[in-house]
């Protein structure tokens, strides 16, 4: 056994986490900036903190990603890292050219109390910044929230420095988006083209972070939204945000400071998170919804009744973050699934009074927990207890899966150990359609391998 | 690029390209990490200094140097990492260290990722009694003879005392329990690590146990962290010539095995620069002489036996070691024979650790492939120049930071396994006690050797050299791959190996034959990118 010291005994922990179900804040604030165009991500800490987080996301995306460090010694850690963040500001413009640089704080910097406004002025004021080139930041000291909070703490950085309100509508919808795949955000580009509304997609890591192979290597890759489209977030009749825990800092930000009303939505993950996305953005940007994305849902129907009894009653334990498990287990549920374990590291008191809702009547047994010591290591003791037929995470799963011997769909993040997330959406009714199959592919390639040679089923 | 007649190309124009980008204050700094060798000539190399602040470097921190690369691959040892979340989260099992406790119910807890998850409220009012807390609960739970605790950057800066925490709670719960100022800003790179890890290991856990160890001739292995199963393949090896492995630092390994450590006969080292401080303490306090080994090619796996038959100045050993290498060899030279028409003259660069930049090329000789560009992402100077070079080398204020362990003789147990004289005498015979000669002077005249590479000149070198294998980490992975040319990770192996001994050269030609030969490589360009083909104009009218 992988895992062969857990037993189902829980024991209430206080101080000790135990196979994490997140992680630190700076890593989401380097993935969000990835989604601006000409941004350079840059980590005020040590030099490890952005070589893990590069190394975790350049697993995850099989694609370059590039950011830097101010490289902390100890010396730095003692006197303060503005000489460190101001030598980095000119290094970078001078060897890397960047349009932007999005600094973003780490335990260490923060600890030691480094402002970075005033470090920034400073650089502003020194000529460092050369004109026409931005610097933006945010703060994520790794001992707040989770990596989920760094996301919507960069997005945060993003609207309080660009966001412009003019006074002259663009009519444009903000959608702010949670921390998806590259292929969920162009996903629902698409799904806003095809509903003919005027939106604009911050931040957007399509076209940066699944970057073609043809022999050139591009340090800036044309993807992402541009330093225009976040000026112009500003003017904006209205922001939905996709994702609580990801967007609404920012799209308050955007309210407060440019006055431009907001929603949240669920990532639009499954049937009703889908529906709920598309009613939003029809009301808001005041579109019709089309016959052929209607159609596109009555597809992902289709195939849930096809299959409805492979999926029914079937028990799942899912761990991740509260952006995607909301809708996923919402989305379960509707499948006559039981989602009867769910944990999240990530913090936030909503998602209790979500999942009851969403869990109260249809599963009532079901145990669910976020924040801290809500692990994997407590999951996996819960699966000991009473079994699941399927799991649903991210690779570090596949330990669990192993031992215990259950089905397995790998979902959200990191996945280390397959490809395809980045490249197949999971978000809209398209989206669903691939998590169904998913499920279906590891729950009936199990049918098959324990079938006893005279039951093995040709048509499934 | 062709290389004519083995003489490698002047890389002085490529050189100067690469500095004039810089301001000027890292031009100069730079300048004298980039150096065009000449293996005849003594030639110093700035290395083990800080990365300027903005480039974007391989390099990590101190913890993962400590934490990940020397005790990670220990699975008898709870390693409690004290810090926020990220520090335990990005450690836990990237690193591809394997293990193979020898029955079901041994202790092995690799598998997990132990943190006390640090929040606002204990960076304000001090982390200690979390600490405590959390090591309480670890115990309850696991019931572990050993606790390691790591220290993260806000660790140190807001005073927790992780080893009087450490000193506290063995006495409370009766198991070896240990700290590790290890804070991510300790150093310029994972190298302070590796030295903060040696003193530990060596100050609370060699030497424990003095129950003898059986064996004729008892080795141990330093500086050998098991990444894809090298260790296996080692030990496979070592065990078919009768050498006995005590323990491996730390590949495969556990802490009941460095308890008894002391009583080997030799300290055989692989990795330089994570491991020669164990190896040095070891010699002085219990007389176990070292010399440096290298397991990376198949050559080198012979030559590193014979240097212990050598030591052990045994025939039967000798006689045993021939016989296995003779046994050993021919598969690896008829795998050797297929491939290399075929890898013959390509050419490879590697920037990477602190010795496997060195070991590789190994391999790639014995492919045929020239090397023409290499460095570590954490070395020293000795690590390029041999340690001869040690007493010149400038202490500065970042390496004075790391403890230096003042360690003696040890009252009782230290026994010099060779006279003086012996050992001279077999240094005359060209075994290289407590040495190292270093990577530069095995490379060839004109190869461009670099410390801490870096991204901007890692683009540089491949527009230069046009090589056909770049070896380096995930972080250059897909980059160098996006340029049309296959990288090899020589961390994780591309989750391929072992690499290390007879079978792991069979798998690295073969996996190099693969990468270099892919064919994928050969379709970057659309038809109706290249001016033969236009027929594919038509078809966008149409559409």
């Amino acid at each position: 056994m992988l895992l062969r010291h857990t037993t189902d005994k829980v024991i209430d922990r206080q101080a000790l986490t135990i196979n994490p179900a997140k992680t630190c804040q700076p890593i989401g604030a380097m993935y969000a900036a990835l989604g601006i165009q000409g941004c350079l991500p840059h980590s005020h800490g040590s030099q490890g903190c952005c070589s893990y987080h590069r190394s975790t996301l350049t697993r995850h995306y099989k694609e370059p990603v590039m950011a830097s460090t101010s490289s902390f010694t100890e010396g730095s850690s003692v006197f303060g890292g503005q000489s460190n963040l101001l030598q980095a500001i000119e290094t970078i413009f001078s060897t890397y050219d960047p349009e932007i640089i999005a600094v973003h704080s780490t335990c260490l910097s923060e600890t030691i109390g480094d402002d970075l406004n005033q470090i920034l002025t400073k650089a502003r004021e020194e000529g460092k910044v050369p004109k026409g080139k931005h610097v933006i930041h945010c703060n994520t000291p790794s001992y707040v929230g989770s990596h989920v909070t760094g996301y919507a703490n960069m997005l945060l950085g993003m609207t309080s420095y660009f966001a412009q309100h003019t006074g002259i509508s663009n009519y444009q919808v903000n959608l702010i988006s949670g921390w998806i795949e590259p292929c969920d955000m162009r996903e629902i580009k698409r799904i806003a083209k095809k509903m003919q509304a005027n939106t604009m997609m911050f931040p957007d890591t399509s076209g940066i972070l699944d970057g073609p192979l043809n022999g050139k290597y591009t340090f800036y890759p044309k993807g992402g939204t541009t330093i225009e489209e976040l000026i112009s977030a500003g003017d904006a009749k209205f922001s939905l945000g996709i994702g609580q825990w990801a967007t609404e800092e920012a799209a308050k930000k955007l309210e407060y400071k440019c006055k431009v009303k907001y929603d949240i939505c669920d990532v639009p993950i499954g049937l009703q998170a889908t529906d709920r996305f598309i009613t939003a953005l029809s009301r808001y940007a005041n579109v019709k919804v089309p016959q052929s994305l209607t159609n596109e849902r009555g597809r992902l129907l289709d195939m849930i009744a096809d299959m409805h009894s492979y999926l029914y009653g079937k028990r799942v334990a899912l761990y991740g973050d509260p952006d995607w498990l909301i809708p996923m287990t919402e989305f379960l549920v509707m499948l006559d699934m039981k989602p009867v374990y769910i944990v999240s590291g990530t913090p936030g008191k909503l998602f209790e009074s979500r999942m009851k809702e969403i869990l109260g009547e249809k599963v009532p047994e079901a145990k669910f927990k976020n924040g801290e010591t809500a692990d994997m290591f407590l999951l996996h003791q819960w699966i000991k207890q009473e079994k699941v037929d399927l799991l649903i995470g991210n690779t570090y799963g596949k330990y669990i899966a192993r031992d215990e011997d259950i089905p397995f769909v790998r979902y959200g993040f990191p996945i280390l150990d397959r490809v395809g997330h980045s490249y197949f959406p999971t978000v809209g009714y398209h989206g669903g359609m691939r998590i169904l199959e998913k499920i279906l592919g590891a729950l009936m390639d199990r049918i098959d391998r324990d079938a006893p040679e005279e039951k093995l089923e040709l048509v499934m | 690029m062709k290389v004519e007649e083995k003489i490698l190309p002047d890389p002085s124009a490529l050189k100067k390209e690469i500095l004039s980008k810089y301001p000027s204050k890292i031009a100069k700094k730079r300048e004298k990490q980039l150096i065009i060798n000449d293996p005849e000539k003594d030639q110093p190399i700035q290395a083990n200094v800080r990365t300027i602040p903005g480039i974007i470097t391989q390099r990590g921190c101190t913890y993962a140097g400590c934490k990940g690369v020397v005790l990670g691959p220990t699975r008898d040892i709870i390693n409690l990492v004290h810090g926020p979340i990220g520090c335990s989260f990005y450690a836990w099992l990237t690193r591809r260290n394997q293990t193979k406790p020898p029955s079901p119910d041994a202790p092995n807890y690799m598998m997990y990722s132990f943190s006390t998850d640090m929040q606002d409220s204990n960076i304000v009012f001090g982390g200690e009694i979390k600490l405590k807390a959390a090591i309480r609960e670890a115990f309850e739970i696991f019931k572990p003879k050993n606790i390691g605790i790591f220290s993260t950057c806000p660790v140190g800066l807001i005073g927790d005392d992780v080893h009087a925490v450490a000193r506290e709670m063995k006495e409370e719960l009766g198991i070896n329990i240990f700290g590790f100022s290890c804070e991510g800003y300790k150093g310029v790179s994972q190298s302070a690590g590796h030295h903060i890890a040696n003193n530990g290991v060596f100050k609370h856990v060699v030497g424990l146990n003095d129950t003898p160890v059986e064996g004729k001739y008892k080795i141990n292995l330093l500086g050998e962290y098991n990444i894809g199963g090298d260790a296996f393949e080692i030990e496979r090896i070592l065990e078919k010539c009768g050498i006995t492995l005590i323990s491996t630092f730390s590949g495969n390994s556990t802490i009941d095995s460095f308890e008894q450590a002391h009583h080997a006969d030799l300290n055989v080292v692989m990795c330089h620069r994570s491991i020669n401080y164990l190896a040095e303490m070891m010699e002085t306090k219990f007389g176990i002489p070292w010399f440096k080994v290298n397991f990376i090619g198949a050559e080198a796996t012979a030559k590193s036996l014979r240097k212990i038959g050598q030591y052990f100045e045994d025939k039967a050993l000798i006689d045993k070691i021939e016989e296995v290498i003779a046994e050993e060899m021919p598969p690896v030279k008829e795998a050797l024979e297929k491939i290399k028409p075929r890898t013959k003259g390509k050419l490879a660069m590697l920037f990477v650790g602190g010795s496997r930049a060195h070991h590789y090329q190994e391999l790639f000789n014995e492919l045929e492939m020239e090397t023409v560009s290499a460095g570590y992402e954490f070395g020293h100077r000795d690590d390029y120049e041999g340690r001869k070079v040690i007493p010149t080398i400038q202490v500065d204020a970042d390496s004075r930071n790391i403890e230096e362990l003042h360690v003696e003789k040890d009252e009782t147990r230290y026994r010099p396994r060779k006279t003086e004289e012996q050992l001279k005498a077999l240094e005359a015979k060209g075994l290289e006690i407590s040495g190292y000669s270093g990577m530069m002077p095995s490379m060839k005249k004109n190869a461009l050797v670099i410390d801490d590479v870096n991204h901007w000149e890692t683009e540089k070198l491949i527009e230069f050299y046009k090589p056909d294998v770049f070896c380096a980490g995930i972080k250059e992975k897909y980059v160098v791959q996006k340029m049309g040319i296959p990288l090899k990770q020589l961390h994780s192996y591309d989750y391929g190996g072992p690499y290390a001994g007879f079978a792991g050269a069979i798998n690295f030609y073969k996996d190099i034959d693969k990468l270099t030969g892919a064919t994928v490589w050969k379709y970057l360009q659309a038809p109706w990118e290249t001016h033969k083909q236009v027929e594919a104009n038509f078809v966008i009218d149409v559409l």
